[in-house]
This record gives structure tokens, sequence and C-alpha cells, in this order.
């Protein structure tokens, strides 16, 4: 018994969310929202009462895997899943979900922790395989012909990085014999196909298709659920195992900025704040380039603090999606008079996202943009600035404006359900505990923190940042140039970006759109078509399924026999 | 107990040989049932001794064992080391895991008058297999085949009362089983006649300065088509999927999951103890012939079982792509590869009895197995569909089931002998896996189910357990493969270290 106990006891905490997620489905309907609710809850507890250790070692096909590793980046990333987890589910009491759905969160929580605290690649290869099947069932479960087909773009591009990702891990383990998840670097074998397969999960630029995609055709709780997990959990492999890549920095300044210019056009807000979730991985991509203490503090401060505000966003358009029907910029508005609390806490959402002081987004972000002017990078650290100034425009002023306060569109709105308060009001709580306390989340991090965000440089340098960028939405609005209300189509008159950018842009993205359709599509075709001749080979009457006559086998085998005798002479 | 202990290799094969002609006496009186006790008994013996022999062999040495006290190369000899033992202790215990669930199963497919000679054969089959596992004499093993090739014809025919067309299969299988059994005796004649001996390992000493001898090239390719006919490598497979569809459920399973990997065996020890893989016509073979053909039967096997209507027809054909794995691995000779191939000896022998045995419950309550009437059979059966899905999921080679540790040592073995678009293949061909596991999914999950006249139950206990133990076999040795795959290493080693 002490043997099972010793085995059992220190599981890692995602399985024991996946045995969740089985038990989930055997419950009644209402007993398992809750228990889905409370078991993230319980296991966060489970979490803190743990040494930093390799716990759960069992040997497999003579490798040591380590099912459990709990060190600082692994604990701190398990924890803000757990608490992502049950946020989510909570938030989820308020949507109408089935218990399938239920066990599917549960399920694409508990892969998801469970690939963090992998020890090796072939636990976290299928925990990641594992997260990424329940995670689609969550956008299936909108049950809309366009989510279906969303899921299954979203389903190729996951499964095709999840491939990539073991022929990366087969050609590491057969060229260096160490299945050790630790860092990897570009130069090792096999550590480009492994990055590749990193960089679709966290959604590198031009292979970032299938997060916009995908997840605003979600249901309400399932886009909120989906935000924290998959992206993150990518951050994390990658600062585990790339940390100081130089690439990684170009590449994330990339990310931090192109998608800001689809935000700003874009017209359904959950679908700008999917953008607003690539800008935020590019800054954490960033961190991870740089490579330093402080930069990688800061990557995975901002993942901690993203998964934070980005679902609180997220939630507070869920429920305006939920009462009004509808998330589109230019059908919204006006809603703070019925729905103040979610108003409410949109802001708080929106104020941490754009970074003010004393809120969440503030003491992460500064860290990286710090990092990086300490490291001479100071394209970088413009870009960065340009970036933050983007993600006030879009997120922080442009979601709660036209969602609350822009002109009254007459929608009879209620105020959100009561679990979905909850489940906001404690991210919102959280969002600004954060921003007021830093060392709360500053203890926690992987390297010792000597980093004070609220110095009168840092806090002046954000706060003339902010203000100017108000400041460019405030004119723009009053001489009227803003195009607020009209289809987010019409946006390219906007007058900033007339001279051909925006047409660029728009061309860009239906065509990287329309691209990654376009394959996927015609690789359909394709198959179909081959499908059609195999089953000519194949089927009851078909060359291979015939039973030949017996001649025609003794005629095989003899030249079989032929064949090999004739060998000798080669 | 000690004066029986030095004698159990002979017991192996004596007690079912002995056992087959004293199960017809229960003809008179038609004791049917005390005919399958009896034979249960004698396979539960049979699967005892083989777990003492292997682990004699495993914590002690090799065991040679002298038949009637002439000592080999001039007798006959019993050799027993890890890889047969390891053999033995597959087909001793499917057929042990196998014989509770086959009396109802008999009961339902097989006329009643022939219950009895129906055990009495499969005693013989089982002696057959079984020996020819066990000798370390090429001419016996030859004798044995026999004895379990005729056996199995018998065996199959006597799947008439579900389906003629078993007499068919049976008459093709003869004929094919015939060729093979006679090729292979032909390239057995051809050694004796260069080197005078007929013990394997005598064998390997004597064929050392002859490798250039005409003679010996020729017994090669006799040996190695003979036994590719018999394992049903691709395009020799004609004769299988027929067998194993209209053959009694309980002969399926057994077939399926030893037969073919005997054959596996046999064709090993001549490849890489008598031969061995150091002379140029063994590697010429293995890259010309094995290779090539080894990939053809991956895809064409899953092709064609996508398109199947009947379900045992389907993982007839699936078990010809995998026999396609096991020589992939066989044919790459490196320790990986032939690791793989020892151990989807193993894991294989699991799934297919395992996914077979299911079949074997829903055609005991519907008479049939064609996917068609499987339609929302979740619902009424949902243990036996349950089994059948976690079956197929270990022939796919989920992480977690053995079909995974066959593959990731097939692929490990791929990658160290350079053919990394080999390794694409074997991805690419568990991907049809998916796709026939999947359809089987869709019919007995996703369908509605179809009205029938009867209320159609689950199967009785007698036939889930087994087959329950089987699954859980699946998961087990592929979460815990310490022991398969040490015990696969250690042969695989010794194959190529005896031949380098």
């Amino acid at each position: 018994m002490t043997a099972a106990a010793e085995i059992l006891l220190p599981l890692n905490p995602g399985i024991w969310l996946i045995v969740g997620a089985l038990i989930a489905v055997l419950l009644p309907q209402t007993l398992s929202r809750w228990f889905a609710v409370i078991l993230p809850v319980f296991l966060i507890a489970f979490l803190f009462s743990l040494n930093f250790d390799n716990y759960g070692a069992i040997s497999f096909l003579n490798y040591n895997l380590e099912t459990f590793r709990l060190d600082s980046l692994s604990r701190i990333f398990g924890l803000i899943f757990l608490i992502a987890s049950a946020l989510g589910n909570l938030y989820a009491l308020g949507d109408d979900v089935n218990k399938l759905q239920c066990s599917a969160a549960l399920a694409y929580a508990g892969g998801t922790i469970a690939a963090v605290f992998a020890g090796d690649m072939i636990t976290l290869f299928i925990f990641f395989e594992i997260a990424t099947i329940a995670s689609v069932f969550l956008i299936w479960a909108r049950r809309t012909e366009r989510a279906f087909t969303a899921g299954m773009r979203y389903l190729i591009f996951q499964i095709g990085a999840g491939v990539i990702l073991l022929a990366g891990l087969l050609v590491h383990v057969s060229a260096t014999g160490s299945i050790d998840f630790d860092k990897i670097g570009l130069d090792a074998s096999g550590g480009i196909l492994i990055l590749t397969a990193f960089g679709i999960k966290s959604a590198f630029p031009l292979v970032h298709n299938w997060l916009q995609d995908a997840y605003p055709e979600a249901t309400i709780s399932g886009t909120v659920i989906l935000s924290g997990f998959t992206t993150k959990l990518a951050i994390y492999a990658l600062a585990r195992s790339y940390a100081g890549t130089e690439i990684l920095i170009w590449i994330g300044a990339v990310m931090a900025v192109f998608p800001i210019f689809y935000a700003i056009i874009e017209n359904d807000l959950r679908r700008v704040l999917t953008y607003s979730l690539n800008v935020q991985l590019g800054f954490m991509v960033v961190g991870i380039g740089i490579g330093t203490e402080i930069a990688l503090n800061g990557a995975v401060s901002h993942a901690v603090v993203h998964i934070l505000y980005k679902a609180l966003l997220l939630m507070s358009m869920g429920a305006v999606l939920l009462r009004t029907g509808t998330c589109n910029a230019s059908e919204l508005g006006g809603l703070v008079k019925t729905m103040p609390w979610t108003a409410a806490f949109c802001i708080v959402g929106a104020i941490s996202a754009s970074a003010f002081p004393l809120f969440s987004g503030f003491i992460s972000k500064s860290m990286i943009i710090t990092a990086a002017g300490e490291q001479g990078y100071w394209i970088i650290w413009l870009i960065l600035l340009f970036a933050s100034a983007g993600v006030l425009y879009h997120s922080g002023i442009r979601i709660p404006y036209f969602a609350f306060f822009s002109e009254d569109k007459g929608h009879d709105a209620k105020e959100a359900p009561r679990p979905m308060l909850l489940a906001m009001c404690i991210a919102a709580f959280l969002c600004v505990i954060i921003g007021v306390f830093p060392a709360l989340l500053y203890t926690m991090l992987p390297f010792p923190v000597d980093y004070d965000p609220y110095t009168v440089y840092h806090v002046i340098n954000q706060l003339q940042l902010l203000m100017f960028a108000a400041l460019a939405f405030t004119v723009l609005k009053l001489i009227n140039i803003y195009p607020s209300d009209i289809q987010g189509t019409n946006l390219d008159t906007d007058w900033f970006y007339r001279k051909g950018l925006m047409a660029l842009i728009i061309f860009s993205n239906r065509h990287i759109n329309t691209g990654c359709r376009v394959v996927c599509d015609s690789a359909v075709g394709i198959i179909s078509k081959i499908i059609n001749s195999l089953k000519l080979l194949g089927n009851n009457d078909g060359i291979l399924s015939r039973t030949p006559a017996l001649g025609s086998s003794i005629a095989w085998i003899s030249s079989l026999l032929l064949l090999v005798l004739l060998l000798r002479f080669a | 107990m000690n004066f029986i202990l030095p004698h159990l290799p002979v017991l192996q094969v004596a007690i079912p040989l002995i056992a087959a002609p004293v199960c017809v006496l229960f003809t008179f009186g038609g004791h049917r049932k005390l005919a399958w006790l009896f034979t249960l008994a004698i396979s539960w013996v049979c699967f005892l001794i083989a777990v003492a022999l292997l682990s004699r062999v495993l914590l002690d040495t090799d065991i040679s064992y002298a038949i009637g006290n002439w000592p080999p190369p001039f007798g006959i000899e019993y050799r027993v080391d890890p890889i047969n033992a390891f053999v033995l202790l597959i087909i001793s215990g499917i057929s042990a895991i196998a014989l509770p669930f086959a009396r109802l199963s008999v009961e339902k497919e097989i006329e009643t008058d022939r219950h009895i000679l129906f055990y009495t054969s499969y005693l013989l089959c089982l002696t057959g297999l079984l020996g020819v596992t066990i000798t370390g004499d090429a001419f016996n093993i030859f004798v044995f085949l026999e004895i379990s090739s005729l056996s199995t014809y018998v065996l199959i025919a006597t799947g008439v009362r579900q389906n003629r067309r078993a007499l068919t299969a049976a008459y093709n299988y003869l004929i094919l089983g015939t060729i093979g059994a006679t090729f292979f005796v032909i390239g057995i004649g051809l050694l004796y006649m260069v080197t005078g001996t007929l013990n394997i390992g005598d064998l390997a000493e004597r064929l050392q300065p002859l490798s250039d001898n005409r003679v010996v090239h020729a017994a090669f390719a006799f040996i190695v088509i003979g036994m590719g006919l018999k394992l049903a490598l691709f395009p020799m497979h004609v004769w299988l999927p027929n067998a194993y569809t209209y053959a009694p459920s309980l002969v399926t399973v057994f077939l399926a999951a030893t037969s073919t990997k005997v054959s596996v065996y046999v064709l090993l020890r001549f490849l890489f103890t008598a031969f061995g893989p150091s002379y140029d016509f063994v590697t010429l073979t293995f890259e010309f012939v094995l290779l090539p053909l080894a990939i053809v039967a991956m895809f064409a096997g899953s092709l064609t079982a996508i398109f199947q209507t009947n379900a045992k027809r389907l993982f007839a054909y699936s078990s010809v792509a995998q026999l396609g794995y096991m020589m992939l691995g066989v044919s790459l000779s490196n320790i990986p590869g032939l690791m793989a191939t020892i151990l989807h000896i193993f894991n294989h022998a699991l799934m297919k009895g395992a996914l077979f045995m299911a079949l074997g419950c829903v055609m005991y309550r519907l008479g049939t197995v064609s996917l068609g009437s499987m339609k929302g059979l979740s619902r009424s059966m949902p243990w036996t569909m349950g089994a059948l899905i976690l079956g197929g999921l270990s022939l796919i080679g989920v992480p977690g089931t053995v079909g995974f540790i066959s593959k990731w040592h097939l692929i490990l073995g791929t990658l160290e002998a350079g053919y990394w678009p080999i390794a694409i293949l074997i991805v690419g061909s568990s991907l049809l896996a998916v796709i026939y596991i999947w359809k089987i999914v869709e019919v007995a999950y996703l369908e509605k189910g179809i009205n029938r006249e009867e209320i159609v139950k689950e199967a009785p206990i007698s036939m889930l357990a087994p087959l329950w133990v089987l699954v859980i076999l699946n998961f087990y040795f592929g979460i815990d493969a310490d022991l398969t795959t040490w015990v696969a290493r250690n042969v695989a080693e010794t194959f190529l270290g005896a031949g380098a």
C-alpha cells in the first residue's frame, strides 16, 4: 500500500484534473458543473502543500519519465492555469453548458497542466495532445457550421504542430539519447522542428491564423477557457527550452506589432481581443528571446497577469454576447446603463491590459520593456512602446468604449448572470491586487526579483505613453474622424492608414486567411479524390480485396522465389 | 517436483500432444463440457510450464534438452532461449485466456456433435505451435508446422455452420499452406544436403564457410518464401483474410494471436541464428525484398481494411499491415528494429486477441459481425464495444498502449538505419488505422440503432472477462513495458551479436 500511496499522492495535478474530467461525465449535470469549479481550487491547495521536487518518476521504454516536476517555473504556470480553470468553469455556470463541455474544459486544463509539470518530452507531448483534442470540443460545442469548420482548421494546425513536435522529439532523442525537457536551443538536433511546433502553438506570425479563426467561434465560456491555456503552455515550453534564443526577440517584436492593425479594423470585439492576445504573446516571446533573468521573469509574470486580464475582458464580452446576442462593435453601445457591473469589470480588465500603474499589466510589461532597454535592443524597445500604445488603443479604450459607452443601440439587455459576475469580480480583484502588491507575484517567479516597477521613471514614462495614446483617440473622436459606428469592413477609410498601408493589411490578412483555407480545402479535395481511387483498389470488388484465384497467388509466390534466388547475382 | 523440472521442455509439447487423443475419448458419452474443461486445464498447464521455462531462461541460462537422451546434434534437441520461451508464453497465454471464452462461443458457432473433435484439433494445433517454437531441430520444425497447419485447416472448416465459405477458405489455405510448408522443407533438405545436419545451432556453425555456396542460397530463398507465405507477407497473404473471416471466433482469436507470430519466430530463427545478417545474400534480401514488401503491406493492408464491411475481415486485413510492421523491423536488422519486431509479436497478439474476442462477443449476440449490423450497438453492448475501441486504440498505437511501444521502437529503428522517410510512412500508415477504427466508432457510437426483432443484451460475463483481461494487458504492458522491452533487447542483442 505504501508503494501505491507514494505513487498516487504526488500525482501530477493535471492528471487529477483529467481523472476529474472522466468523473464529471458520470455526475449529474448540475453537480458536474460545480465539481468543475471546486476541483481546481482543491488542487491549488494541494500544489502549495508540496515542496520543489521531481515526483512521479516512472520508467517507460527504458526512459525515466518525470511525470511531475515541481520547480519555480512550472509551479507558477501550474498555479495560474488552475486559477484560470476554476474561474473559467465558474463563469461557465452562467452559460448554458452541458456536462460534456464541462468535462472537455477539465480535460483541456488537465492536459495543459500535466504538460506544464512534465519533466520529460514524452510526457509533455502526450499531455499536449490530450489538451489539443479536448480543446476542440469547446469550439465544436457552439454547434454551428462555422464553429465546426473553424474547429477543423484549428485541429489541422494543432495536430500538425503535434506531429512536428513528435518528429523533432524523435530526432532529438535519437541523436542525444536524452528525453529531458530542458534547455534545447536551436543548435541541438531537432531543435528547429521543436521550435516550429512550439511556435505554431504560440501563434508566431504567419502561423497565427488558427487563433483568431477558432477562438471567437467557440462557445461563450469556451472562448474564455481557450484563451488561457494552449498559447501560454507554448510560452512556458519556449521559456523552458529556448530562453535566450535571439531570433525569438525579432519574431516576438513582429508578433507584438502586426496584429494591432487587425485589432483596430476588426468589428467583432471578441476577435479584437484575440488579436490583442497575439500582441501580448509577442511581448512574452520577446522576453524569452532576451533571456536574461529579468526578461524571463517579465515574460513569466506577463503570462500570468495576461491570463487573468484577458480572461476578464473575454468574460465581459462574453456576457455582452450572451445578453445582446452580438459582439460587433457596430451593433453595440450604451450598455453601461443596463450592465453596470459588467462594464466596471471590463474597465478594470481594459486598464490592466493597457498597463496603467497600480494595475497588473504594468508590473509585468514594464519588466520586459526594461529588459529590452537594459540589453541595448533599442529598436525592440521602441517597437514594444509602440505596441503598448496600440494595446491601450484597442483593448484599453476601444473595447469598453464601443461596448458600453458609445451611442445606445437600444439593446434591452439585463445584467450578466451572477456566476459570471462573480468570476469577473474575482478576476478583477486579482488584477488589482497584483498591480498594487506586485511582491505577491514577484516572490513566485523563477528568478529573484530586484525590480521595482513603481519608480518615478517607470511610472511617468508609462503615464506619458498612455496619456498621449488616449489623447490621440479623443482628438480623433472629437473631430469625428474616428469611424465609430460603421461596419468593420468600412474602417479602411481610416485616414491614418489610407495611404496603402491599410489596403496592404487587409489584402495580406485576407490572403493569409484565404490562403490557409484554400490549402486546407484543396487538401480535402485532393484527399477525397485519392480516396475515390483507393476505393477502386480496396473495396469489396477491388484488386486488393478480392480473393484471387489460387493460380495467380501461386504465380506471385513463385515470382518472389525467383526474385530472392536472383538476388545473389545482384 | 524435482524430477519433473528438468523435463519441462518436453512436457510443454508432450502434454497437449497426449491430451489430444485423450480428448477424443470424451465422445463416448458425449461429454462436451468435460472436453472443454479438459482442454482448458491442459492449456493452463501449458501456460504454467511456459512461465516456468521463461523465468528459468531469463534468470538462469538457456536450456538444452536432448530427446531420448540422444545428445545433439545427433538426436532432436529442444532448445529454450529467451526468444522462444517468450513465444511459448504468448501461445500458451493466449490459449489460457481464450479458452474460458471458448465454451459459449463454440456452443453457438459449431455444430454440437463436432465439439469434442473441435477441441481435439485445437489441442493438436496448440501442440504444433508449441512444438515449432521449442524445438531446435529444423526438420522437427517442419513436422510440428504440419501438425499445426493440418489441425488449423480443420479448425477453420468448422466455421461452416456460420458460413459455407469457411470450406473454400480452409481449402485455399490448405493449398497455399502446403506450398509454403513444401518450400520450407525443400529449403531444409537443401541445407541438409550441404551441411549434413538438421540441428539449428550446428547448422549455423557449418554454414559459416559455405556463404558462397549456391545450394545454400537456394535453401535460403525457399525458407524465406515458405515462411513468408505462412506468416502472410504481402502479396502472399491472400489465404489470410478469408481464413480469419470465416473461421469460428475462437479459432480466429487463437490463430490471429499466435499462428502468424510463430511463423515470424521461425523466420527470425533462420535469418539470425542459422544464417546470420553478416551474409550478403541475407542483407540483400532484407533490403530488396523484405523492406519494400513490408512497406507495401503496411499500406495495402490498412487501405483494404478501410473499405471492408465485415469487421472480422477488416481486422484480418489490418493483420496483414501489422505483419508488415514486424517484417519492417526484421529488415532493418538493427537493435531497435528487431526489438520492435519481437515486441510486436507479443503486443500484436494482445491487441488482435482482444479485438477478435470482442468480435466473438458480437457474433455470439448478433450472429454476424458486418458493420451494418453493429449500428448503435454501443448502447446495448457497452462493455464489448468499449473493449473493441480500446483494442483499436492499441492497434493505432496511442501512447499508453502496447501499440505505441512497438511503433516507438520501430521508428527509432528506422531513424537509426537512416531511413527517416520510412519513419514518416509508419506514422502515415498509423493514420490509416485511425480511419478504420473511427469507422467502427462511428457505426457503434454515433449512428442510431437499428430495429432488431429481439433486444440485444450484453455478452455473458464468461466471455467479457477474458476479453477485458486482454484489454487491460494491452494497457498494462503499454505503460509498464519493462519486462517486454528487456526480453526484446536481450533477444535482439543475441541475434545481432551472433551474426556480427
